[in-house]
């Protein structure tokens, strides 16, 4: 079944080719970190955790709004997203192959890795986060290939993968209550000591997995013969538009909270990321037109969502699902681990700027996930149309 | 009947089982090794009462006294870096610290009693180190447990096992904890080491692995007193000894004057006392 990825079109080749090349550049910067220290990217001892640890807590998102369409699928039998869901279960793949590689990139002693197995340590959430992340992964290769094969050899998949897929959707919410747990278990840091991080962790994922899935259906419609239909496409639109809207009901709770209390710790951060920082003769603010350009971006991606069904464009669906998922990636990829961080415990501001080779290594990542991707799909939609045709 | 009799005593059983057996695996779940359960269950039952037997190691800080004392604070700082090989690489973002001075406004950032504070209060030199907490959020984010409760109190690391994760210093509700971003043994582009001396009785560390102050357990280990302690010695500014014993100086010192610590809403129970 993987020789389909061999063969392919001049476009595949050469989108393959300038993924390549991405992660080839990043590769070398990859080198320079290796051999210098975590010092070449732009963290510091206030800021501790930069865009590495950023993406992949965003990315634990895209990986669990695979849910969304699994659910939906094998425990209410809903038949149109039939051709969909293997979509959703490759994209776990890549996204967690994605959240491990930043954890790698990461560590200050990557060759050290394993101490995590060698010594485990259940009252360290990293440790459980392992768990939930490599078997989330483990069990997202096993369904999405086992169910792929069994179509590509035109028989129904195995009786005994059944309780896999089910396990599946509690193990997916799992991954990302854990990821928020990293969080939101540390005392001092107030603006992640907060119980409805978790929830907050889902609501986001299940808006931005589906819209980036969402928009490279639109591509797959325009640029192959594969078409996951109008209806599963309505329904998705339900699915993001609703989930979008419950991740801002949720951040509309944590200002509530932080602004009526009027309790210092808790409005700093906020007013880091949305306001800015007056600190001494100071303000800190470099976050500040992402966050707003965040909020604005995922409540147009939400009116705009639902007037692409309304008119039944697809241009129009394609836009706000980027603009959603765009708004989610600065929530979450920027805004909620860096502003964690700011200010410090002492009531100090230092503010984080990545370096070059830190962008390039992210970028990189980004690349290869999409690498994963590409070939997963090229393989999948091929099966798809070959049983069809 | 019987085999309604016997579903009840199978569930009544395993309910048995999961009771007894549920408290202490969320404890230990919470608290991770045994030595930090003891002093945590201690903790949250009875407010800080510290490990009935055996050394427990505490410290007072004096600020009045290090005001006195012009330089002494730095001299603390300077000792303690020098014998444990503190690399210096001359700018913030790769700072490495065990032991430093700061602001009461920093050191104590929730103390916000905005009219009534003395103006000078600002401009005290608060020494700042690692609080050895009895319940220490660091030892409890650690993945590898490279980071450690000891029974003394002393929170210590295993530099050979440290991942570089940064999971404790994101935990640290003390900004405690640094990280090695480029080699300390390394050099700047001068030719300086950043390590100006070594000292060869202690080891100095490599690449990506998180550090902070070790209470001196070398030095407690064949009988001596923390360095900072020592050099302070005269003045009395800092008070370092055994919690356990009600006859310790620091022991007497805690009953006959009012002491304050950081943060501590936060639940960490710090081993540090500072006097204003």
């Amino acid at each position: 079944m993987i020789e389909k990825a061999l063969k392919g079109s001049t476009g595949y080749w050469v989108w393959m080719l300038f993924l390549l090349s991405i992660m080839g550049v990043g590769g070398l910067c990859y080198v320079q970190q290796f051999n210098y220290g975590l010092g070449i990217t732009g963290m510091s001892r206030d800021v501790t955790w930069g865009v590495y640890i950023s993406q992949f807590t965003f990315l634990v998102g895209v990986a669990a709004g695979g849910l969304m369409l699994v659910l939906p699928y094998y425990i209410h039998n809903y038949k149109a997203f039939g051709r969909i869901v293997i979509l959703g279960e490759f994209m776990a793949i890549a996204a967690i192959a994605m959240c491990l590689m930043f954890i790698i990139a990461d560590l200050g002693q990557p060759m050290r890795a394993m101490n995590v197995l060698l010594h485990p340590t259940p009252h360290s959430m990293l440790f459980w986060d392992m768990i939930v992340l490599n078997g989330y992964l483990v069990l997202n290769v096993l369904c999405g290939w086992v169910v792929l094969q069994s179509e590509y050899k035109g028989i129904k998949y195995p009786k005994w993968i059944k309780p896999f897929i089910y396990l599946s959707i509690p193990w997916a919410i799992s991954i990302h209550t854990v990821t928020a747990f990293l969080y939101c278990g540390l005392p001092g840091r107030h603006f992640w000591l907060t119980a409805i991080l978790a929830p907050r962790f889902l609501a986001s994922a299940f808006a931005a997995g589906p819209a980036l899935l969402m928009v490279i259906a639109m591509i797959l419609k325009k640029t192959t013969k594969f078409d996951v239909g109008r209806e599963a496409q309505d329904k998705l639109v339900t699915i993001i538009g609703y989930a979008a809207m419950l991740n801002f009901f949720f951040l509309g709770c944590e200002f509530f909270v932080a602004y009526y209390s009027q309790i210092p710790g808790h409005m700093h951060t906020l007013d880091y990321l949305f306001w800015g920082l007056g600190h001494g003769d100071e303000v800190f603010n470099n976050l500040v037109p992402f966050m707003r350009a965040s909020v604005v971006m995922g409540l147009a991606g939400i009116a705009l969502i639902f007037v692409s069904r309304a008119k039944q464009s697809d241009g129009l669906l394609v836009v706000s699902c980027l603009l959603i998922f765009i708004a989610f990636w600065i929530d979450k990829g920027l805004g909620l681990v860096l502003g964690g961080f700011v200010p410090n415990m002492m009531d100090q501001v230092t503010e984080y700027y990545p370096s070059v080779q830190e962008l390039g290594i992210t970028a990189a990542i980004w690349a290869t996930g999409f690498f994963i991707l590409s070939i997963l799909y090229k393989v999948a939609i091929s099966v798809k149309l070959e049983k069809e045709a | 009947m019987d085999s309604k009799r016997r579903d009840f005593l199978k569930i009544a059983g395993l309910t048995a089982i999961a009771g007894i057996a549920a408290p202490s695996a969320f404890n230990s779940l919470l608290k991770g090794e045994a030595v930090a359960s003891e002093h945590g269950a201690a903790a949250a039952g009875a407010h800080g009462a510290a490990a009935p037997t055996g050394k427990r190691w505490g410290m007072v800080i004096d600020v009045k006294k290090f005001t006195e004392n012009p330089g002494l604070a730095e001299k603390c700082v300077s000792t303690c870096h020098t014998i444990h090989n503190v690399p210096d690489f001359g700018n913030k973002k790769d700072e490495i610290k065990w032991i430093w001075v700061d602001s009461f406004k920093h050191v104590f950032p929730d103390d916000s009693s905005q009219y009534k504070k003395p103006e000078a209060l600002d401009s005290l030199p608060i020494l700042t180190l690692c609080n050895h907490c009895d319940n220490p959020p660091c030892v409890r984010a650690c993945p590898t447990q490279a980071t450690f409760k000891s029974k003394d109190g002393v929170v210590g690391m295993d530099y050979h096992r440290c991942i570089g994760c940064r999971f404790c210093m994101a935990a640290c509700p003390y900004g405690a904890r640094s990280f090695n971003w480029r080699d300390p043994r390394g050099k700047d582009a001068n030719g300086q080491p950043f390590i100006k001396a070594e000292n060869p009785k202690f080891p100095t560390r490599m690449r990506g692995v998180v550090e902070k102050c070790n209470f001196c357990t070398e030095r407690l280990a064949i009988g001596q007193i923390p360095a900072c302690v020592e050099v302070a010695a005269q003045s009395k500014a800092l008070v370092f000894g055994d919690l356990n014993d009600p006859n310790s100086e620091i022991s007497q010192v805690l009953k006959t004057t009012f002491t304050i610590q950081r943060k501590p809403s936060a639940g960490t129970h710090p081993s540090l006392f500072y006097i204003i």
